[in-house]
């Protein structure tokens, strides 16, 4: 399916407009998975810590942190970072990774929000200014990078 | 223990990265999306030792964040997570000789201070 209308197909009768129809379409698709992604990514992290801070330390027992996926806000948190990483490998199989990273890093400016509003964490002037620099830093990242590197073979 | 933590879960993302990247990449481009191909391309990369260990470092990872979280505020986990970006891109540049202009080299270092900030 292609992205974008080419020259050649706006010059064919009746193609142009299911080239744009696909174009809008893709666009769309895009822009939702990009916020399911941003959405399920925030979400689960504040599912799984509200979830950790009621059990606790678990200590250094792997018994005890495989024990704890099994607490409901724990389990949520799991499901939402799953639904996080499926639909974060399926954007990416179609939309740029200079795209997408960008695009998503305003999941740690939320999630700071989410911490200071939902869980009740005191953020210091300090401390969001780090966000912010490590989102600026994630999405400097993203606007480099190409959507695949030709060379080298690691083997 | 907080950075003992984030040490872990840092090494081990960046570990379960790399790993993952050279088993793809021997693996090769993956052109067929339809679930029947996906499902044969799963258990082929199941049977790589490098997607293996990629998979046994990521648990590493995810079972460290889930103890960071019980113990230090999700504001600090999830940005100070970001880190793994430092040593994943310098992996890249020296083991997966990945070219990285000088955009990204300034967009690790803008994580590296912002890690230094929230720190």
């Amino acid at each position: 399916m292609p992205a974008t209308s080419s020259p050649a197909t706006e010059m064919v009768p009746g193609v142009h407009n299911d080239a744009v129809r696909n174009d809008a379409a893709l666009r769309s698709k895009t822009r939702l998975f990009a916020a399911i992604v941003v959405l399920t990514n925030v979400a689960g992290n504040s599912a799984l810590t509200k979830g950790m801070k009621q059990i606790g330390d678990p200590g250094n027992s792997p018994v005890a942190l495989i024990g704890a996926l099994f607490h409901p806000w724990v389990a949520v948190g799991v499901a939402l970072l799953i639904a996080w990483t499926a639909s974060h490998m399926a954007l990416l199989s179609w939309a740029d990774l200079s795209y997408v990273l960008p695009v998503t890093s305003i999941a740690y400016v939320l999630t700071a929000f989410a911490g200071r509003w939902l869980l009740g964490e005191n953020i210091s002037l300090k401390r969001w200014a780090g966000i912010v620099l490590v989102t600026a830093g994630v999405t400097v990242v993203g606007i480099s990078s190409p959507p695949s590197t030709v060379e080298g073979n690691p083997g | 223990m907080k950075w003992l933590l984030v040490l872990v879960q840092v090494a081990s993302q960046t570990t379960g990265e790399v790993f993952r990247a050279i088993g793809m990449r021997q693996h090769g481009e993956i052109h067929d999306f339809r679930p029947g191909a996906l499902g044969r391309v799963a258990r082929v990369v199941a049977r790589n030792g490098m997607i293996i260990s990629s998979f046994c470092a990521m648990a590493v990872a995810f079972f460290s964040f889930m103890k960071l979280v019980a113990i230090a505020p999700m504001s600090f986990a999830v940005p100070v997570s970001a880190a793994s970006l430092i040593p994943e891109t310098i992996l890249a540049r020296l083991l997966l000789r990945e070219a990285v202009d000088w955009r990204r080299w300034t967009g690790i270092g803008l994580i590296a201070v912002g890690v230094l900030l929230i720190a």
